[in-house]
């Protein structure tokens, strides 16, 4: 392998029923500062069936070059297929960066892409940048959100990472920026195509992602059960653009569901206002949310980690203060 | 002498610390509160084995030694004294003597299905008129023909309700004194055998104790437990291996009370310091630290000797009376360390409290420890 | 039916602290312990175990202390267990810690392969996904039921962001488990009384078909640069007040925020 063949930055677009997923344009935000350092382009990887539409909105969000892979075998994401026409087109513009978002379709794809590839693969990064000889050093979180690492891949190509949702920017979108639209027609061996999707379903939970919230009313074992997260989900009823999440303690207890979980082995959050109830603030769950704008935390425990990461902290009943706190603020914003 | 635990032991005090703090810690106010006997922990627990420890694998048990049944009454007292008084009353008082009196007829139909947990088991010794002087037995067994007529009341009995299995005593033949006093087992369910009054009780209040009435109780004449006469002897060494069982109860008490203690004072702060900083809390928590541990060594001492199959009724003395007055020492002075919130029930420590002064009174109170013990001393 | 799990020791993170003088990890006294997804996989084999009398494997790579994690195995009702353990696989990363278990299970039966997602240590879900693809077998990930026909069709539930998805696969096959969505059972105190007398196999690069250049630092591409503690952000400002004034305060800074 010459390392010298290997040059841009390929963001894997990811699209769910068409639909370009919100990490894709974040890392497209990423690849394009990136991109700044490196003197490369940034291109977009679209891998799906009747999507290159989409192609143009891309390259507004800040590609400078778009891969096109429009086939019937890309329509659903499915593991085989996807590594299969992603490996090819590797294999054929040689990408120095490959980035890929950390859901539950790119923890899937990168790294049996990675293998396939022999090259190395960062998990889960927080952080991207360029070093001075020009490679990409990802930094990750590790042991819990307790240690952080900054991770090289200095021999292989391409250097490839995975962002969670929400950690990184998109840029603003700019209808005036041009770029090329390239087809790429991959071969299949469908020999290899073992997994069947019998079926998709979307539950209501589905609806809500609530790395796109603006505000969180997070609960945590101070809620106690079900009861409790109604009384927060009638505080965010009252507040435009609010969604209920929560700390694991209450998914695992089976009191609301793992889509709304915040932290380590749930979602990355960092909405303009975080408030905590009831969640004592352990480390794994810190990591998930610590990068909000504003965070108050309610909690009748004055020596809750959580206090250490608020900006406001509240030492008292949350199932006192919310309800009251709900009737104050339909008020406040009636008026 | 070698101090340390085997590696066998060390995974099974991670199990049982695992089981203990998903399962049991999370009930343990609930089932306080609301003065309610955990089934469902039974339930778990027999599931995993913990219900028949020290019984060979013959008879349906683990085939594990006393000292890992001690180890679990331990942790799971730490955590629920209610828990921990449930399998201590059923291994020790009623598995206990059907395994080491019980003829091999009887340990093959009670023993697998008490050691699986399918069925709970309760012992029967105290009367209203006979607690410490348990010599002083009212209720009367009478042979009819095939069947042994039981008449007469217990009280206090721990299990009583949920246990499908009792060991009772009874007098044979009151001229005898103790030597007319025999055992036998009576099954839940027998006709004349009901559960009378429940008591309301300080401490473990999630442990069902009641009283047992025997009205005309027929029970078959094969239910005798060991020989006739020998009930008195069969009780005294039964309430020995008890006596390791509540000791460790208490032991679980203390230990979980100096655990939430050291955590609270490291947090909680007064005049800019923790009260872990200072100097009065750190003696006072090392003397108590220094008690917990000796008791420990104490208890597992016992539980050694009986593994060996060594006399042990002195060892068993000590290490309960010991035990239960470092448990009510360390206790009250975890809650003065907890200052207000100690005295109320949103912290565990005044459960805890609450749960240890019954190890100074069951299984033989400190006074007849003492009296077991200087019965030695001036032998 | 065969069924491999593979399974990690891993420090406990939820009791990791961080020296507050140096910002380093304090590593002492932290209790290591079977991964959590790990014993989920485990407890998924069981089942079927249960249901269809397989044979359940457990394979781990680590040190000699890693035996501790295979006794675990076996107490919860492993049949057989595995532990990879040669200075010659130090410093692998997840492409060379895959490569090594695949070159071991390679000389094994199987039907079936699962796996924890995740461990929590590195928390980057990689190695059973690379192993899959060094096995050449296929995968299904974030696995919450299985739903086995006895023959050969597996039929997965994979949780996805949005809801679940319900895919098909065939054994040969590797699967990854969520720990939310199976609880794995305790160790039973009879598997604990017979776990010290089974044999963990110890098994070194010599005895695996593979390339011995690529296990360990040589087969690792990606190197830890640097790592460090995040810096602790200062805390705000707390109240300890009623309900009523708590609202008050509340309001005030959302207002002040412009949040309202």
């Amino acid at each position: 392998m010459e390392k010298s063949d290997y040059k841009n930055i390929h963001v894997f677009v990811e699209q769910r029923d068409g639909v370009i997923q919100s990490v894709a344009l974040e890392l497209l935000g990423k690849a394009h500062e990136l991109s700044a350092d490196l003197h490369e382009k940034v291109v977009a990887v679209l891998a799906g069936y009747q999507i290159k539409d989409q192609a143009q909105m891309l390259i507004e969000y800040g590609a400078d070059e778009v891969i096109c892979m429009d086939a019937p075998e890309l329509k659903d994401y499915l593991t085989e297929q996807y590594t299969q026409a992603i490996y090819q087109l590797v294999m054929e513009y040689k990408p120095s960066i490959m980035l890929i978002g950390a859901s539950t379709i790119g923890r899937d794809l990168a790294p049996r892409l990675a293998c396939r590839l022999n090259t190395g693969l960062t998990a889960d990064c927080t952080k991207l940048e360029i070093t001075e000889d020009m490679q990409l050093a990802s930094t990750r979180p590790a042991f819990g959100g307790n240690l952080m690492a900054t991770i090289l891949n200095t021999e292989h190509r391409p250097q490839m990472s995975t962002v969670r949702p929400g950690v990184m920017q998109k840029m603003a979108r700019d209808t005036n920026r041009k770029g090329e639209v390239i087809d790429f027609k991959p071969t299949f061996d469908e020999s290899k195509f073992k997994v069947r999707l019998v079926k998709n379903v979307k539950e209501d939970k589905g609806t809500v992602d609530i790395t796109e919230a603006k505000i969180l009313i997070s609960g945590g074992r101070g809620v106690g059960c079900k009861a409790g997260f109604d009384k927060l989900q009638a505080l965010a009823d009252v507040l435009p653009g609010a969604e209920v999440s929560s700390s694991r303690a209450m998914v695992d207890a089976g009191v609301i569901d793992h889509a709304r979980q915040v932290g380590q082995t749930g979602k990355t959050v960092r909405p303009n206002l975080y408030m905590a109830c009831g969640i004592s603030g352990a480390i794994q769950h810190l990591a998930g949310m610590e990068e909000s704008d504003l965070i108050i935390a309610i909690n009748k425990d004055k020596f809750a980690p959580i206090f250490g990461v608020a900006d406001l902290g509240i030492v008292c009943d949350l199932n006192k203060v919310v309800p009251l706190l709900t009737t104050r603020l339909a008020k406040e914003i009636e008026k | 002498m070698d101090f340390s635990l085997n590696k066998r032991e060390e995974l099974f005090l991670q199990m049982i610390r695992k089981f203990a703090a998903e399962e049991v810690q999370p009930l343990a106010a609930e089932v306080d509160d609301q003065e309610r006997f955990p089934i469902e922990t039974v339930e778990k627990m027999a599931k995993i084995g913990i219900m028949g420890i020290p019984i060979p694998v013959q008879y349906g048990g683990q085939g594990a030694t006393n000292q890992m049944y001690i180890m679990a009454v331990e942790e799971l007292s730490k955590v629920c004294a209610t828990t921990g008084v449930i399998v201590s009353a059923h291994t020790s008082l009623c598995m206990n003597p059907i395994l080491e009196f019980g003829t091999e007829e009887q340990k093959m139909k009670y023993l697998p299905k008490l050691a699986s947990g399918e069925w709970i088991g309760a012992f029967g010794l105290t009367e209203p008129n006979a607690g410490t002087d348990a010599a002083m037995q009212q209720t009367t067994a009478v042979l009819d023909g095939d069947e042994w007529v039981l008449n007469g009341s217990k009280i206090f009995i721990t299990n009583a309700g949920y246990a499908h299995v009792y060991v009772i005593m009874a007098m044979t033949d009151k001229s005898l004194g103790t030597k007319g006093i025999s055992a036998f087992i009576v099954e839940k369910g027998t006709p004349g055998f009901s559960i009378g009054k429940k008591e309301k009780k300080m401490g473990i209040r999630g442990s069902a104790t009641c009283e047992l009435i025997f009205e005309n109780c027929r029970i078959p004449k094969e239910n005798l437990l060991g020989e006739l006469g020998k009930g008195f002897k069969i009780a005294m060494m039964t309430l020995d291996g008890g006596r390791i069982g509540i000791a460790s109860q208490a032991l679980g008490i203390a230990q979980g009370a100096l655990d939430a203690t050291v955590k609270y004072t490291k947090e909680r702060k007064q005049f800019g310091k923790t009260l872990a900083q200072f100097q009065n809390t750190q003696f006072q928590m090392a003397n108590l630290e220094t008690k917990v541990q000796a008791a420990r060594l104490l208890v597992r001492q016992a539980a050694w000797k009986k593994d060996m199959h060594l006399p042990y009724s002195v060892d068993a003395a000590m290490a309960k009376l010991y035990c239960a007055e470092t448990a009510m020492e360390t206790t009250t002075k975890c809650v003065q360390f907890h200052g207000g919130y100690g005295y109320t029930r949103e912290y565990e420590i005044e459960r805890m409290m609450r749960d240890a002064k019954i190890t100074e009174i069951y299984e033989g109170t400190s006074e007849v420890q003492r009296m077991v013990i200087a019965g030695k001393l001036f032998k | 039916m065969n069924i491999i799990v593979t399974i990690k020791q891993v420090p406990n993170t939820n009791v990791i602290k961080i020296n507050p003088v140096t910002g380093t990890l304090i590593r002492d006294g932290v209790p290591s312990i079977l991964n959590p997804d790990d014993a989920s996989a485990l407890e998924m084999a069981l089942q079927l175990k249960d249901k269809f009398g397989a044979h359940v494997t457990v394979i781990t790579m680590g040190p000699p202390q890693a035996d501790a994690i295979c006794r675990e195995a076996f107490a919860m009702g492993a049949d057989r267990a595995i532990l990879l353990s040669d200075r010659k696989f130090a410093g692998a990363d997840t492409l060379a810690t895959s490569y090594a278990l695949s070159g071991a299970i390679k000389t094994l039966d199987y039907d079936l392969i699962l796996a924890g997602r995740q461990a929590i240590d590195g928390d980057t879900a990689q190695t059973p996904v690379s192993l899959a693809q060094h096995l050449d077998l296929p995968q299904v990930t974030y696995a919450t039921n299985l739903e086995y026909d006895g023959q050969k069709l597996c039929t997965v539930t994979k949780e996805t962001e949005e809801g679940y998805q319900i895919l098909e696969v065939e054994t040969p096959c590797v699967l990854t488990v969520l720990s939310s969505a199976i609880k794995p059972r305790y160790m039973t105190v009879k598997g604990i009384m017979e776990a010290y007398d089974k044999e963990v196999e110890v098994w070194g690069a010599d005895k695996l078909d593979v390339d011995p250049d690529r296990l360990g630092l040589s087969g690792s591409p990606t190197r830890v640069k640097k790592s460090f503690t995040k810096p602790q952000k200062q805390p705000g400002e707390i109240f300890e007040v009623d309900p009523e004034e708590a609202v008050e305060i509340i309001v005030k800074k959302l207002k002040e925020k412009h949040i309202i």
